[in-house]
């Protein structure tokens, strides 16, 4: 029944099938660096040729969004900023701006949490303080100015709500009822409040509803807000899986020489051979 | 083991000097000295049973309170619960403005740098913003950026709580004065002199009277900085905290 074809729909499914469930010209969110990146789905978006991404980096980006750009598959992407982090910046990202081939909305991090914040209240918008003066703000004409009702001669930046058609993250634990185990990764849940659909991987799916213990409950994103889980153990690689492993900086430093190159040097990772390889090797 | 500090030492003790008196500093990622600046102050309010300093690091998990995702730094931040902060810049103007978007005309710069993260935001409502850059050039220190992530000082009638203090590099130590929207030369690090300091800033700015050669830590902040400040950094920043270690070993090496 992992199929999405089956009769009997069960929110866990093969990884294939979780991708398969973004559309193109999708508004997709996607988590910053250290949240859980779900990198085990990236190579399938791009084996599917998923084109036309609108990505929202929640509130930034990084190898992730290298690579679907680096794929071609990107149409615009907002983001407060994109970088490998340690590994230096995103090479395919600062290519893609310098020619133009790309639509950058630039933010800043709090207004990307206003956007979502605003979609999960159901509110056309947030207003917030900052950004007065700001280029960031010059060049975002979707965004408005609105004045605080309660006092004169006070102005806010209006943020409008966010409202991704995809989220799609990576997490240590769920149960078979979709409840994912976010802990204190709380932009998860609000990627998920303000989404359409919410696309999760996981380390593991274990037997125990994770709804019944109240220890683990408060930390819980529930089924409500998921629409689909696949078992993908490592998926967050080579970022980190907070709880579960840290970060391979020499992997993402690998990828970055990668995209600085571009062309035949990007293509064990575009192809997700660089998964397969490090999934073998493990085996062996 | 040196007596005398290093560079990196100098660096994080003279940051330190502008943290005096905090209750909450945060940090953002990748930015090991301030992290150990913060961790000095921390180390000495302890030392002196002074009231505890507390720290946020992003990308700790030992020396972190956020437990609310993302968000939690931002509306800490408008809550007026962070004192201090610390911004870049891959471009800073003598107005204080800083650029981390990119080089050339927006949207298509020729050089792109990650983005704004926090910065339009955070340098309005933290109360001490502290620059810190590295290298000091007149690449980075500009007349003018070219694009504004966030601007060094607002209109009157913008609701603004924060801004910069200071701004810390390589080779000196300005501090800002919000009136004037401009900086003061207060001190450059050994081996530079008013002169060097002017030709390798790309902006005007006023000299202080006392201006002189940046202090070297005493020897109660190296022993902080060497023990408790560098064992609390491995953590986060192993690599750094093993290159200071390194640096203490060969004062007389090359600059990091």
């Amino acid at each position: 029944m992992a199929g999405s074809g089956a009769v009997m729909m069960s929110v866990i499914v093969s990884l294939e099938a979780l991708v398969s469930r973004i559309r193109s010209g999708d508004r997709l969110a996607v988590p910053v660096d250290y949240a859980g990146v779900s990198m085990a789905a990236t190579p399938h978006i791009i084996a599917q040729g998923i084109d036309g991404l609108r990505l929202v980096c929640v509130p930034t980006g990084g190898m992730q969004v290298d690579m679907l750009i680096a794929a071609g598959l990107v149409t615009s992407v907002e983001t407060s900023a994109i970088s490998l982090g340690e590994a230096g910046g995103a090479p395919s990202f600062a290519r893609a701006v310098k020619n133009g081939d790309i639509t950058i909305m630039d933010a800043t991090c709090p207004a990307i949490h206003a956007g979502l914040m605003a979609a999960q209240k159901g509110v056309p918008f947030l207003p917030m303080r900052g950004l007065i003066g700001t280029d960031v703000l010059a060049n975002r004409k979707d965004w408005g100015m609105v004045d605080n009702p309660f006092a004169e001669g006070d102005r806010m930046v209006a943020i409008p709500a966010i409202h991704p058609d995809r989220a799609l993250f990576h997490a240590g634990l769920a149960d078979r009822h979709g409840n994912v185990w976010i802990g204190r990764r709380r932009e998860l849940a609000a990627m998920a409040y303000a989404s359409k659909e919410t696309l999760v991987t996981v380390e593991r799916i274990v037997d125990e509803d994770l709804l019944a213990d109240e220890k683990t409950a408060a930390g819980v994103l529930p089924s409500l807000y998921v629409d689909a889980v696949a078992h993908a153990p490592g998926g967050a690689w080579p970022y980190a899986c907070w709880g579960e492993y840290g970060t391979d900086v020499g992997a993402l430093s690998r990828y970055g020489a990668a995209a600085g190159a571009g062309g035949d040097a990007l293509t064990p990772w575009l192809s997700g051979a660089e998964w397969t390889n490090r999934a073998e090797g493990a085996a062996s | 083991m040196s007596a005398s500090a290093t560079h990196n030492e100098r660096l994080i003790a003279v940051i330190a000097t502008y943290l005096e008196g905090v209750r909450h500093v945060a940090v953002g990622a990748s930015s090991p000295i301030p992290a150990a600046a913060a961790m000095l102050v921390r180390a000495r309010a302890a030392a002196a049973n002074a009231p505890e300093v507390k720290l946020s690091i992003l990308g700790s998990v030992k020396h972190n309170f956020f437990t609310n995702g993302s968000a939690e730094l931002f509306d800490c931040a408008a809550q007026g619960r962070i004192d201090a902060f610390f911004l870049g810049g891959g471009q800073i103007d003598g107005h204080g403005n800083i650029n981390l978007v990119g080089v050339g005309e927006y949207p298509n710069t020729k050089v792109r740098w990650p983005g704004s993260f926090g910065s339009a935001y955070l340098y309005f409502q933290v109360p001490r913003v502290i620059l810190f850059r590295e290298e000091h050039t007149p690449r980075v220190l500009v007349d003018q950026v070219d694009f504004i992530s966030a601007p060094g000082t607002s209109a009157p009638d913008v609701v603004r709580s924060g801004g910069p203090v200071a701004l810390v590099t390589g080779r000196a130590v300005f501090d800002f004065d919000k009136e004037r929207a401009g900086f003061t030369l207060k001190s450059w690090h050994p081996g530079e002199d008013a002169d060097t300091i002017r030709a390798q800033t790309g902006f005007t700015y006023e000299t202080d009277a006392t201006a002189a050669t940046t202090a070297d830590p005493d020897a109660a902040t190296l022993e902080l900085l060497r023990g408790r400040v560098a064992d609390e950094l491995s953590e986060t920043y192993p690599k750094f905290a093993a290159r200071l270690r390194d640096e203490i070993a060969t004062p007389d090496g090359p600059k990091a």
